[in-house]
């Protein structure tokens, strides 16, 4: 048996008195826990893991000297994971643990609150994507566009197997909605870019009776905003195929609403609300029409009435979910990004309708200012097409990689796409840096 | 059953409700709706943008107030008991919070591998800390939930089978399994096998050395099952899998009960998921986010999602599955810090050989990755064995206090108790109003109106006495007492039909007054 007693250093959450073990032990009629398991030898474990435990004081102070460790760096990073500024307010109200410490609301009785934030928080992503049915979330943007082109093979209208998304796609995207292709009969191809935004001659060549679903970004991951939107949308809908919007909330309050470019799906990373940089840590947003309401993935929450008569929200459609459904579920997602939905809600709430646009209009000028002035620096060109720009743009220099290296040198990260090309993103986060790293790029650009 | 050993008090609980007759606290689009037009005064050309806008202009002040309202009217793990069978609902340490919180954790993904040595570091620990615990010889914390793991154990199953040139169609899942595992092997392309339970609430032994076949991709198990039985037959079973030429995929859900007394790896698994947000104490958040790694045993490592964190120079990702190696290793001050000064990085990032590529756009969910590595820090050896011990003691303590059948045993962190004659749900209902969550109902099927209880290890004896007597109580109460309950909570008993029947799913679909 797994004859093992911990000693006197338990766990510290473990809230027992030695006298209420004893207490409760003899209730049970056992001398020590380890009476009650039921472990055959042959597999019980009696080795150490060999860590020590240690004091919450020390646990913090070795996290700190850990994280010391990453070099302080102003970053120009995007490329599908930003950050806005989060007001202290979210930070404040998100952290209670009456949100932090719940889980899904399987008892709508007592989960109210978090069931009325989500419901605002899907209320939020229709407006927003014109699309009448958004959910509570998928894990992140690249999981999104996965669950998406499922969605099209199940979806009775489409027909075909070819999934049309863009070459210059993020790896982690590609590379996601790959393997979630890779159990269905779907196959993934790729059309071009021209000029960093869609190629519709190209698309048009490439549309056919055998796609199902066709995926444009806006803004690309290059920071373009995509012209064609909604050309590209008619030639998904002429092949009965599913057109799929990538976008962010924070993209979507000043540009093309995706219902008005015929979009049947929108997904995209949602937490460029709410979350600060996260080393990629996501929050999927997931919309579409009505039409297709019991194939949504995910959960969903929905306005009913209690027995007295008064609005409730509850968790609903459920039968669409893995816990009812099993092997013909919808998908087979479970615990989700609901507390980043919920920071994301608030960060929304807090800016304001006037306030995202604002943003979003930063985005796009603060894109345009510093690819002028990158642009005025001799052996430099910025941006490197002729379209506009969200938060970020590629810049061309004669040795990327170098001129990187030298900027990481001044204390700058930034992209690099290839020999020739780096990329730069800049939000509110780091626009106060620009002149910087403008003027590091003087300095290292020979 | 035992009697209470203390006479305790009904809980005088009322849950907090804000709001009129009609409803509670009024949307955020009941107290303003702004519209606006975008592309007004955009520098963008009219077509890039759009007409309208119209959302909530709230003041700071109205939004704490709403927000903070929203709050008080959600139970949490904070506010009482949370016996959520199969969740594992612990006090999530606060301290952990903190750590995350570290300005310098804050690093974009595409930061050269160089310069976020200490992002690494934490990787490269946890990922070892894992690979220890469970077992395994490589670790990816990629997957962002326990069924985005499982999606990803799969797929590296599927890649194992298919590199040596067998094409396998079935997964082995037990009827008592979680929705996740046939929704998992669904997704991943592969025919379900479904088995029923054998008499004794375990694997039956028989049915699945029937089931086994040369087209079977894996068998799917959790240990403690969903009732918290151990398969005691676990070396046999995994001996009838391997013998078919299939694999063994653990579901980490349950692996609070074993910590540090058994391990997947030595039960002769071979693929696993870690459930941190369980185990390993990271929040909830009201429906995640959560964490999946998934270990595997040496020969699948080459199939592992990349890109995998090693340290320089190091050929394998992760080989501490004999333990004791964190003695000093990853301490703030070990030695390794001067030989990073004095020779370039100590850790970096690779892509295993025959990876099946990525599940998640970038890492996975870094924060709570985060909280669980400072979470199996503090508790150490000491911690994550008092863990499954007093996790098992609460658990068969307070089942000795029902008034309800246990049908299965001897179990471990949790249990089914069975309603009976009673309606599951209805009795879950009734014990809303006792200031305790009740456990998770009617689930798994082959319990009758099953209440799967899983107290964890955060409850003391009084709490538990506290929840017996909810559970008692529900269950002494009438079918009309019940069917009215709950009374206490923010809302009373909610529609679910109506709202499935006509769906109304953003403030949009709502009508004046609704
Ligand atoms: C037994 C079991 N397996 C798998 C899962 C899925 O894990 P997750 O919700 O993290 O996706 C759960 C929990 O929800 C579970 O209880």
């Amino acid at each position: 048996m797994s004859g093992r007693t911990a000693g006197s250093s338990g766990s510290p959450f473990a809230p027992h008195t030695a006298a209420e073990t004893a207490a409760m032990l003899e209730a049970l009629d056992v001398d020590s826990e380890a009476d009650l398991f039921d472990i055959p030898d042959e597999v019980a474990f009696d080795g150490e893991f060999g860590i020590p435990q240690r004091d919450e004081r020390t646990v913090r102070a070795d996290l700190r000297e850990t994280f010391a460790r990453n070099d302080d760096l102003t970053e120009f990073l995007g490329r599908g994971h930003y950050a806005h500024y989060v007001p202290a307010v979210v930070d404040d109200l998100a952290s209670r643990s009456e949100f932090l410490t719940s889980y899904t609301q399987y008892q709508p009785e007592i989960a109210q609150g978090f069931l009325q934030a989500l419901f605002e928080y899907q209320s939020m992503l229709v407006e927003l994507t014109g699309l009448p049915v958004a959910n509570c979330s998928m894990y992140d943007a690249a999981t999104g566009l996965a669950e998406a082109a499922l969605l099209a093979e199940r979806v009775r209208s489409t027909s075909g197997t070819t999934v049309l998304v863009p070459e210059a796609l993020r790896d982690g995207k590609r590379a996601t909605l790959d393997n979630y292709v890779d159990g269905s009969d779907l196959t993934v191809e790729t059309y071009p870019y021209a000029d960093n935004t869609v190629d519709l001659d190209a698309l048009a060549d490439r549309v056919g009776d055998d796609t199902v679903f066709v995926y444009a970004e806006t803004p690309t991951v290059t920071g373009a905003i995509e012209p064609a939107l909604a050309a590209v949308g008619d030639l998904a809908h002429d092949a009965d195929a599913l057109f799929c919007v990538g976008s962010d909330p924070v993209a979507l309050s000043l540009l093309q609403e995706p219902a008005s470019v015929g979009a049947d799906v929108v997904v995209g990373e949602a937490d460029v609300l709410g979350l600060p940089t996260s080393y990629g840590m996501g929050l999927g947003l997931f919309a579409c029409k009505e039409d297709y309401l019991r194939q949504v993935p995910g959960r969903l929450v929905g306005k009913s009435e209690d027995a007295a008569d008064r609005r409730a929200f509850t968790l609903t459609l459920q039968t669409r979910e893995q816990h009812i459904r099993k092997e013909r579920a919808t998908s087979n997602i479970c615990t989700n990004q609901a507390w980043v939905a919920l920071r994301a809600a608030m960060h929304a709430a807090s800016l304001g309708p006037e306030g995202l646009v604002a943003l979003a209009e930063d985005c796009v000028r603060n894109a345009a200012s510093l690819a002028a002035d990158l642009d005025a620096v001799e052996g430099v060109e910025a941006p490197l097409d002729d379209r506009h720009h969200f938060r970020e743009f590629t810049v061309g220099v004669a040795d990327a990689p170098g001129v990187a290296a030298d900027l990481r040198e001044a204390g700058f990260a930034v992209h690099v796409l290839d020999d020739g090309t780096l990329q730069v993103c800049v939000t509110d986060l780091n626009a106060d840096a620009a002149d910087d790293l403008v003027a590091a790029f003087a300095e290292v650009v020979r | 059953m035992l009697a209470l050993a203390t006479e305790v008090a009904r809980v005088n609980f009322d849950q907090a409700r804000f709001g009129d007759d009609t409803r509670n606290e009024p949307l955020l689009s009941e107290k303003d709706a702004t519209a606006v037009d975008p592309g007004e005064n955009s520098v963008l050309p009219d077509d890039l943008t759009r007409d309208s806008l119209e959302l909530p202009r709230i003041s700071e002040p109205e939004l704490a107030r709403h927000y903070t309202r929203l709050s008080q009217m959600n139970w949490s793990v904070e506010l009482g008991p949370y016996p959520l069978g199969s969740c594992t609902m612990k006090y999530n340490p606060s301290f952990t919070d903190a750590v995350a919180a570290d300005p310098n954790a804050a690093v974009h993904p595409d930061r050269d591998p160089e310069t976020v040595q200490g992002t690494l570091e934490l990787l490269y620990g946890l990922q070892e800390y894992l690979a220890t615990i469970g077992g395994m010889d490589a670790v990816t914390l990629q997957p962002p939930a326990g069924a985005a793991g499982e999606f990803t154990g799969i797929a590296v199953a599927k890649a194992y089978h298919q590199h040596h040139g067998t094409d396998k169609s079935e997964v082995i899942i037990p009827a008592s399994a979680h929705g996740t595992n046939f929704a998992t092997a669904a997704m991943a392309g592969y025919d379900v096998v479904e088995l029923p339970s054998g008499d004794d609430g375990r694997v039956d032994v028989e049915a699945l050395e029937a089931a086994v076949s040369e087209d079977t991709a894996a068998l799917m198990l959790t240990n403690p099952n969903t009732v918290g039985l151990f398969e005691r037959d676990i070396a046999h079973i995994a001996d009838v899998v391997h013998d078919a030429g299939g694999l063994l995929y653990y579901d980490g859900a349950n692996l609070n009960a074993l910590l540090g007394r058994a391990r997947p790896g030595d039960m002769g698994f071979d693929i696993m998921h870690y459930n941190v947000h369980k185990t390993f104490a990271t929040p909830h958040g009201g429906g995640g986010p959560g964490a999946g790694p998934v270990g595997v045993v040496e020969e699948l490592a080459e199939f592992l999602p990349r890109p995998q964190v090693r340290k320089v120079g190091a050929d394998t990702p992760a080989a501490a599955a004999d333990g004791g190696a964190f003695a000093d290793a990853g301490d703030a001050d070990d030695v390794d810090d001067t030989t990073e000064d004095a020779d370039g990085p100590e850790y970096e990032l690779f892509d295993p050989a025959r990876s099946i590529g990525k599940v998640h756009g970038f890492s996975g969910n870094w924060l709570v990755l985060i909280r669980a590595y400072a979470y199996i820090r503090r508790l150490g050896d000491e911690g994550l064995l008092d863990a499954s011990a007093k996790a098992t003691l609460n658990a068969n303590y307070l089942a000795s206090l029902l008034d309800l059948d246990v049908p299965y045993g001897p179990f471990h962190h949790e249990f089914a108790a069975t309603a009976g004659e009673r309606d599951a749900a209805d009795v879950a209902k009734g014990m809303l109003d006792y200031g305790v969550h009740p456990p998770t109902t009617k689930w798994p099927e082959f319990v009758d109106e099953a209440m799967l209880t899983e107290p964890t290890e955060v409850e003391n004896k009084r709490s538990l006495e506290d929840l017996a007597h909810a559970f008692n109580e529900a269950f002494a109460d009438s079918d009309e007492e019940l069917h009215d309950a709950p009374h206490k909570t923010t809302a009373r008993r909610v529609d679910q039909t109506s709202a499935a029947r006509d769906p109304r799913l953003s403030w949009h679909a709502l009508e004046d007054g609704e």
